[in-house]
């Protein structure tokens, strides 16, 4: 990889953290911070949703099934176990990864895929929720919740603001780490699969390895936004973590950002959250009112830009590009580009 | 273990929930046979449906039973104007779109009902919701007799109908090539939109006769879908005999693990044969031809 590519690709992550890393020195609001910490965990459970789905083409409707394991395990090996905070919260997203790979291995091994796959995420993740409601280790119906007692060492933090950091590092890291996926050999063979699985596989792409492994990473950063709830929260129960809110909204950021670009979940999850809050803020406490704003906008992308706001940007942005010199630089880079044989 | 006679009870109740679900499989797996489309909104219009039952009745008194002859045609209507008019120029064709459309639209309609009607749980009350018939040593709920024999009454109209008339055999044509079938003049669009109609006129007669003995809540659809789409697998995706197979099995298999499991636990019953299916038998067990 060389400097320009360091540049185009790297450089503008690290400028977007630092710029949003900016932010709680300006802003002191308990309720900002607070929607902000939210708006980036569900960017990061949408993030690894934009994996699978933006850049693999699998479209999952239970993403849920990897947020609630990652929320689960954060909360009971603390509790019931008496594990270090972030010992739980690495397992896991150890145990998101698993879980991603063992439903990724039965779902895809069996040819499902369309609309067959994501009806079968989606009942792992029901199936999950009940066992969850169910069984005792799991609070049941009643939920569990980790005791408050603030301190850095128990991933407890006083202020909002470190809770901000932590998960904008965590979510920096994650925007890295899909970066170097769409620039790696394994990102160009999940293009690869998403565009045409036959012909990938004709080229030699092994399709089932590719889509584990993606399924993998997409359970593990999926994961680690639930474990990242359960320490911010402080406490789950089965429709929180399991429930089919987490899995439509992590679908719902990325299409409204742009599916299968690095930045298109963040983008997404910041977009419709604010115009939630201005909905909520314009209508009043209207139940639901939220959601049936995700619906339209939904519907709306769907039908009128299919790449979502990052296309709509990379659009303005060669258009004024091209009204000055062309350069190839400026020519937005595609999800993914085939790296020259090594 | 139980007295035969409660097992037996819990059979027959569960074919009688069976047919119900049946019958909201049916408008599903209709769609999906003629559409090739998993339609998401599907719960969100029982759900519809469902409240619709329940204004007619507390404005304007209306029985739900007689609540079938505003419903049916007006969710035909509706059914027909969302497909013409949302998901098809929406969806440009594309399957998951198609799902992501649907989806949004579930989204909207759940959270409407909630802003209108908030999240309590409501329900209809008839003279006749809790009387009985006796067959032999068994009691069985009127209105759950009726919704079983309405329910395949209408799934025997529907199958007639497509067997029948000319409508039905365009559509049972643009199921099987739509290609072919816009070639002989047939307007593909109006089909799909006649067929979204048809699905959402089933769900609106399944509330009609869910309506005396249920209840109903803005989220109330959700359960009945994820057992529907178990129906439509099991009974091989467009097939309309599978199902109403589909849909009386799941009906005792629910009713059994309810029995035997506990209500909650229950449920996970429904969820393994659904999953188990999709994975070793994609095409249903009843076989069915594509």
């Amino acid at each position: 990889m060389n400097a320009r590519d360091l540049a185009t690709g790297f450089a503008p992550i690290l400028l977007v953290v630092a710029l949003l890393a900016l932010v709680p020195l300006f802003v002191s609001s308990n309720t900002v911070l607070n929607f902000l910490v939210f708006t980036l965990i569900i960017a990061l459970a949408a993030q690894g949703w934009n994996l699978l789905a933006g850049y693999g083409g699998q479209f999952s409707f239970g993403h849920a099934a990897f947020f609630g394991t990652g929320a689960y395990a954060a909360a009971i090996l603390q509790v019931n176990l008496g594990l270090n905070a972030y010992v739980a919260f690495l397992v896991g997203i150890g145990l998101g990864a698993l879980v991603g790979f063992v439903i990724g291995y039965l779902s895809f091994r069996s040819g499902l895929r369309g609309s067959y796959f994501a009806l079968v995420t989606l009942a792992f993740a029901e199936v999950l929720r009940i066992l969850a409601n169910s069984a005792g280790f799991t609070g049941g119906a009643a939920g569990i919740l980790i005791p408050l007692e603030v301190s850095a060492w128990n991933f407890q933090f006083e202020s909002r603001a470190a809770y901000y950091w932590v998960a904008l590092a965590l979510v920096g890291a994650v925007l890295v780490l899909v970066r170097a996926i769409e620039r790696a050999r394994f990102g160009a063979q999940l293009v690869a699969v998403r565009e045409n699985e036959a012909a990938a596989r004709a080229l030699g792409v092994d399709a089932l390895a590719v889509k584990l492994k993606a399924i993998a990473i997409s359970g593990a950063i999926t994961a680690a936004a639930g474990g990242l709830y359960a320490q911010y929260f402080l406490y789950l129960d089965a429709l929180i973590a399991y429930g089919p809110w987490i899995s439509i909204e992590a679908l719902l950021a990325p299409i409204v950002g742009g599916l299968g670009t690095v930045f298109g979940p963040l983008v997404g999850a910041l977009a419709l959250h604010g115009l939630s809050e201005g909905s909520k803020m314009f209508t009043g406490e209207i139940p639901g009112i939220d959601l049936v704003v995700f619906g339209v906008v939904l519907i709306l992308v769907v039908a009128f830009t299919p790449d979502g706001i990052m296309g709509v940007l990379g659009r303005l942005r060669r258009r004024l590009a091209g009204s000055t010199a062309k350069s190839t630089a400026n020519a937005a880079p595609l999800p993914a580009r085939e790296e020259p044989a090594a | 273990m139980f007295s035969p006679d409660i097992v037996l009870t819990a059979t027959i109740n569960g074919l009688m929930t069976g047919a119900v679900y049946a019958l909201i499989a049916l408008g599903l797996t209709l769609v999906y046979g003629v559409l090739h489309i998993i339609n998401f909104a599907h719960g969100a219009t029982l759900t519809a449906a469902m409240f619709g039952v329940l204004v007619l009745h507390q404005a304007l008194g209306l029985d739900p039973y007689l609540a079938i002859l505003v419903l049916t045609p007006l969710f035909f209507a509706v059914g027909y104007a969302v497909q013409r008019l949302v998901i098809g120029p929406a969806s440009h064709g594309e399957d998951v779109n198609i799902l992501l459309v649907t989806l949004g639209l579930a989204i909207i309609i759940e959270n409407a009902l909630l802003g209108i009607f908030r999240s309590d749980t409501r329900s209809v009350d008839t003279p006749y919701g809790f009387s009985v018939i006796e067959v032999g040593d068994l009691f069985l709920s009127t209105p759950r007799v009726i919704a079983f024999f309405g329910s395949i009454a209408v799934a025997g109209l529907l199958w007639l109908a497509l067997a029948r008339t000319d409508t039905g055999k365009a559509i049972r044509a643009v199921a099987k090539e739509k290609t072919g079938a816009a070639l002989v003049g047939i307007d593909v669009r109006h089909v799909y939109a006649v067929t979204f109609g048809l699905g959402a006129a089933c769900v609106a007669i399944a509330a009609c006769l869910l309506m005396p003995t249920f209840y109903v809540n803005p989220r109330v659809g959700g359960a009945f879908v994820l057992v529907a789409f178990t129906i439509v697998v099991l009974g091989g995706m467009g097939s309309i005999p599978g199902a109403l197979l589909g849909g009386l099995f799941i009906g005792v298999v629910e009713s059994l693990s309810g029995l035997y499991l506990g209500e909650s636990l229950g449920q996970i019953g429904i969820f393994l044969i659904f999953i188990l299916v999709l994975l070793f038998r994609p095409t249903g067990l009843f076989g069915a031809k594509a």
